[in-house]
């Protein structure tokens, strides 16, 4: 098992719900190949830096997973078949991208957990004020 | 005899005191170069998005080729342009 992490665009078109739709396909298809999802980030709708197939903006999505090194290539053979993805990027974790992403993983949490709390400490200020 | 401080030049002397240029990678400590992260990556870029020559950042080889991955793999997925003008 080796851990991969793959960044894919998807078209700017698709509703929240159909983007949702085709990350859960792709997550599907790697966890019926014995994958283990580790890590899944959506960056949201980015402008490109230069248009592909005539479309200025794409939804971001990254996947971070362990798995066999067999199930890579049935993955992309999807990527590449399904038309809502504009592209796609898997990349092998070495030792030193797998202690970056991990502390990525970290800041990324608590900078959720920072912002809750900062959501959770406006409303109760509000709250009081009332 | 005309002591030191005598001496004057119609112009000042440049004095080129060369600062050395270093790795900042090996500085740092930085062990790995994200792809994902395009504003880090344009320090080493021209206005033109070309990857910058080791004689000028003053990174070590080992680092350099990490960045000329790491750019290529950004300009893939449309994180950075490969052609621009006026990019800063």
């Amino acid at each position: 098992m080796n851990n991969y992490e793959t960044v894919f665009i998807l078209t700017p078109v698709l509703s929240d719900a159909q983007m949702k739709e085709a990350v859960e396909k792709f997550k599907t298809l790697l966890t019926d190949q014995g994958a283990e999802i580790i890590n899944e980030e959506s960056w949201g709708l980015r402008r490109l830096a230069y248009p592909i197939d005539k479309k200025s903006t794409g939804f971001y999505c990254m996947l971070e997973f362990s798995a066999d090194p067999s199930a890579i290539a049935g993955l992309e053979v999807n990527f590449r078949r399904d038309e809502r993805v504009l592209r796609f990027l898997t990349t092998k974790h070495d030792k030193f991208s797998f202690e970056y992403s991990e502390k990525r993983r970290r800041n990324r949490s608590t900078k959720q957990d920072a912002s809750a709390k900062a959501e959770e400490f406006a409303e109760t200020t509000k709250s009081k004020s009332k | 005899m005309a002591k030191q401080s005598e001496i004057r030049y119609l112009t000042p002397v440049s004095v080129d005191v060369k600062k050395k240029k270093y790795c900042r990678f090996k500085k740092n400590g930085i062990k790995y170069i994200d792809y994902k992260d395009p504003e880090f990556l344009k320090k080493f870029l021209n206005e033109q998005g070309k990857i910058l020559p080791r004689r000028i950042t003053g990174t070590s080889l080992k680092f350099q080729r990490r960045i000329a991955q790491a750019v290529k793999r950004a300009r893939h997925l449309a994180l950075l342009p490969y052609v621009t003008d006026l990019m800063k």
